[in-house]
């Protein structure tokens, strides 16, 4: 599935990013394929917050719909 | 690339070693950089505001203080200022946020991967405490193989010691990422300075797939270190974490937001625009300072035209002076006052998000408010900082509305001013018109300007509870900034003016403009004053407002009219040069028909 399918309180892997740009932010502040994320908060048909460790960040919807992420328990 | 002479690049002495400071937005460079060297700089959250570099002096080395960048490429200017210091300096300190190491510490070791000398400082480690992470400084130290510091440099903690290892020459050159050189040399390049610096690409703002897989080896390398070297609770850290959920969540948000903004309102609004300045310009500047200049001038100057021209309504040494310093001084100190505050806190990025939804409905995204808000201090300076954004079409956009709807700092004071006396339906209808108009010319330009908007995409700091010292110290240098940048244009206003005036001028363009102002606005004449003053500057022109009797309702109009009308003089400058002539004429023109076309209506609707 993609990211922006994900629910608030979801643990989900980044299995890829499809945007060039997405994927170069990610990487800078912290993430990158492979990593495991904590979605912290979600507005609907909005941005959705991650948490990695101490950082947070907010994708927007669209880079949401490139990225796409394995749910794990 | 050759290593040497940072100092020719930057144009700064040659002589002594230079020592660059280097690290991710908002670590506390430049308190550092001020605490070695003893110079005072501006610290902004803002990107796109920091691209001077600053450099002071510590013993024989120069420092010199860097954008703060989450990695060394060529995404945004900040970072090209980065890219050339950094690979021009061998000796650097890379200071990072304790709390943030996982993120910051790529930086560390891409400068590592440089091979250049480095120290590197942990600073805020008195939040890493607060946030019960544990970190092993000297597992830090093995893995990255350079000298580790801990300073909390706002509270001068470690300062003496960082001074001591840059006396001891303690900088060296680390570990650089395993398999790194094997990547590489698959590629027939080196692990040094200049060939790994081609590899990454970061002369080009275009990514390669070699770049993307040093990127990818180095964080997941940067990863094992963290992991190996800190401890946190994620329990507690959740609890931490809920007051930015509760900001971000719309339910909660929004409400927060409105009520964020309606305390500004009252305090710019309220308490400055009508308690303090009623006291500034009527007592002080009017009472006192005008009374005792007024007859001085008259006493030595019997020509009346030079009369009129100095201390007449409009003088150079009677309206000026009283709106400058009694009126537009202490609105523009509030606003800066409050907005560093907010800045401070970490709130913005997050109205950022919360606002993103609306915003990709005219063709933004949420990073747009950020200029959006900094334009309520001033547009022209918020028209330079759209260039954070990520597309042209989102520039233009942005632009366009901040010349059409956002009111600046004084503006936006007086006009809360004017406001509160009208009573509270007013301000509500007031603020509603002008963000209907926000809403529709949004839609109608991502209709019609081409290209594509990017999505958002940004980092949350942590929420903190702004520093009063720091507080103060930024509101001090943004209002001197304003201040010492409108004070020649509103020289020049003044003398326009007051030319026209003591030439009977004002009489005739006032008659001339007569059949819109008076006939379709439904407004008085001396209105028009207004109207020449804020094409000259919008503060100027809202000030006016308050010397001209009108009822509530022509009032209201008078408000609505000139939020909306042109863009002043310098920003009309600022966007001629970011995108063009024939943009700002078109940006111009249509702001003050749209101003003209609303103000009309209302007029027609409300005044009889």
């Amino acid at each position: 599935m993609t990211l922006d399918m994900v629910s608030r309180g979801q643990e989900v892997v980044i299995k890829s990013i499809k945007s060039k740009n997405a994927r170069i932010y990610a990487l800078r502040f912290g993430i990158n394929e492979g990593s495991r994320v904590k979605c912290i908060a979600k507005i609907n048909n909005g941005p959705v917050i991650l948490r990695k460790n101490h950082q947070e960040i907010a994708i927007g919807q669209g880079f949401a719909k490139e990225i796409e992420v394995e749910a794990q328990k | 690339m050759n290593c040497h002479s940072v100092n020719r690049l930057l144009n700064i002495p040659e002589g002594n070693e230079v020592i660059a400071l280097v690290g991710n937005p908002n670590v506390g460079k430049s308190v550092i950089f001020n605490k070695l060297t003893g110079r005072y700089v501006e610290i902004s959250n803002y990107p796109g505001t920091t691209v001077d570099v600053n450099y002071g002096y510590y013993r024989d080395y120069i420092i010199v203080d860097t954008p703060g960048v989450y990695g060394i490429s060529s995404f945004s200017e900040e970072e090209i200022v980065t890219r050339d210091i950094v690979l021009n300096t061998q000796k650097i300190i890379n200071v990072i946020d304790s709390v943030h190491l996982d993120r910051d510490l790529f930086l560390t070791q891409q400068l590592i991967d440089y091979q250049k000398e480095i120290i590197v400082v942990l600073n805020m480690v008195d939040e890493v405490k607060k946030n019960d992470i544990e970190i092993d400084v000297e597992k830090l130290k093995q893995h990255l193989g350079v000298e580790v510091i801990t300073t909390s440099a706002s509270k001068g903690i470690g300062i003496n010691e960082l001074k001591e290892a840059i006396d001891k020459n303690l900088f060296k050159k680390g570990n650089p990422t395993p398999n790194l050189d094997m990547l590489l040399e698959s590629e027939g390049k080196k692990l040094c300075c200049g060939e790994l610096a081609e590899a990454e690409n970061i002369f080009e703002t275009s990514v390669s797939e070699l770049q993307e897989k040093i990127y990818a080896l180095r964080r997941n390398y940067v990863d094992v270190i963290y992991s190996q070297t800190v401890k946190f609770d994620s329990k507690r850290l959740a609890f931490k974490n809920k007051l930015s959920q509760i900001l971000i969540n719309p339910i909660t948000g929004i409400p927060i937001l409105v009520a964020t903004l309606y305390i500004m309102y009252y305090f710019l609004g309220v308490l400055v625009a009508q308690k303090l300045v009623g006291f500034t310009m009527n007592t002080v500047m009017g009472e006192y300072y005008f009374g005792f200049i007024e007859k001085v001038i008259k006493g030595i100057i019997p020509n009346m035209f030079l009369q009129k021209l100095l201390v007449g309504s409009y003088g150079i040494l009677s309206m000026f002076p009283i709106i400058f310093f009694g009126l537009l001084l202490p609105l523009v100190v509030a606003f800066h006052f409050f907005m560093s505050i907010l800045e401070d806190s970490g709130y913005l990025p997050r109205i950022a998000t919360l606002v993103d939804r609306v915003f990709n409905k005219i063709g933004l995204n949420g990073r747009s408010i950020i200029p959006i808000i900094l334009g309520f201090g001033c547009v022209t300076m918020a028209t330079m900082t759209t260039r954070i954004l990520g597309s042209k079409r989102e520039r233009l956009i942005t632009i366009f509305l901040l010349g059409l709807t956002i009111p600046c700092s004084a503006q936006l004071g007086i006009i809360s001013g004017l406001i509160s006396k009208l009573g509270f339906w007013y301000l509500v209808a007031y603020v509603l018109i002008i963000g209907f108009i926000f809403g529709v010319v949004g839609k109608i330009l991502s209709r019609i300007i081409k290209g594509e908007s990017t999505s958002l995409f940004i980092d949350l700091p942590t929420l903190r509870i702004p520093q009063l010292s720091n507080v103060l110290k930024k509101t001090y240098y943004k209002s001197k900034g304003f201040l010492v940048e409108a004070f020649p244009v509103f020289v020049v206003a003044t003398l326009l003016l007051g030319f026209l005036d003591a030439a009977s001028l004002l009489k005739v363009i006032e008659n001339l403009a007569q059949p819109v102002v008076t006939g379709f606005l439904k407004l008085p004449k001396q209105i028009t004053e207004v109207f020449i003053l804020s094409i000259i500057r919008r503060d100027y022109g809202a000030a006016g407002l308050v010397t001209i009797p009108t009822t509530k309702s022509q009032m209201f109009v008078a408000l609505v009219t000139t939020t909306l009308f042109v863009p002043c003089i310098t920003s009309f400058a600022m966007m001629t040069k970011e995108n063009g002539l024939r943009y700002s004429l078109f940006v111009w023109i249509s702001s003050a028909v749209i101003a003209i076309l609303v103000g009309g209506l209302l007029a027609h609707i409300m005044i009889a």
